[in-house]
């Protein structure tokens, strides 16, 4: 039973290291998310493991609450990466209204204002 | 002649552990080796149902309590309910700031129906155009 859960501890722990390669490494905020939901999940299955390892109970409700936070944190991040800065990612629309020059200008114009604010501060 | 069944089902709690954390490794290796985001959310989604589910079943096998088979219940039900929510918003989110490859798609219902929209719209912009001033004002 013993070298079951090495094994078992092993293949979680290469999962845990490369999600958390993956969200260093992701090139958008919402691989890091994806990245970040697997490392929970991988978490909520290390802690199962130590449930079962020892026939404890104890730890069972922390795994009620990981699978709530996770929600809550992807979600979040889902949210607000729709609204991420003009040059990291911009709200991609057909082409057909992408040649309006008014908008990008304005916008370009919105962020100067912006880091200028910035700058002030 | 009896059987040993706690033996038995711990066993099967092994057998599930392991396949559990196999799916959680799988899930680690995708999000590493694929190209883009939704590859790598089609990996993530191994151990977030099948992988859990799996590993709580172990859980439940090895730990002989009914409030602990209960709350492994609640477990599962939240994550059924909240994984395809943020599954959901992730792809829409990737989706609306450009972060999926056009070219990779096989179906891509979207996109026509945004053209198709947008299209729409032109029509009855062009429509209004065409009538007398005092019309479109009121």
């Amino acid at each position: 039973m013993t070298v079951v859960f090495v094994i078992t501890i092993a293949l979680l722990t290469v999962a845990a290291g490369c999600a958390i390669y993956r969200a260093e490494r992701g090139p958008s905020m919402l691989d890091r998310t994806v990245a970040l939901d697997v490392f929970t999940t991988t978490i909520v299955g290390a802690i199962a493991l130590e449930a079962a390892y020892s026939r404890r109970a104890t730890t069972i409700p922390i795994l009620v609450v990981m699978s709530l936070v996770a929600f809550v944190g992807s979600v979040t991040v889902a949210r607000f990466a729709a609204v991420e800065r003009e040059e990291e990612g911009r709200i991609e629309l057909p082409p057909a209204l992408g040649d309006v020059d008014g908008d990008e200008q304005v916008a370009a114009d919105a962020d100067a204002v912006e880091r200028a604010e910035g700058g002030e501060r | 002649m009896s059987i040993d069944w706690i033996g038995v089902a711990d066993v099967v709690a092994a057998i599930c552990m392991l396949l559990g954390a196999f799916l959680a490794f799988a899930a680690g290796i995708g999000i590493v080796r694929f190209p883009d985001l939704l590859a790598r959310m089609h990996a993530a989604t191994k151990p977030q149902v099948l992988g859990l589910v799996l590993m709580l079943v172990g859980v439940g096998l090895r730990v002989h309590v009914w409030s602990v088979v209960g709350m492994l219940v609640l477990v599962v039900v939240f994550q059924l309910l909240t994984a395809p929510v943020a599954a959901h918003m992730v792809g829409r989110a990737g989706f609306r700031t450009g972060k999926v490859v056009h070219d990779d798609l096989v179906v891509d219902d979207l996109t026509a129906d945004q053209e198709a929209a947008l299209a729409e719209e032109d029509e009855s912009e062009a429509a209004q155009e065409d009538r007398p001033p005092s019309d479109a004002s009121g």
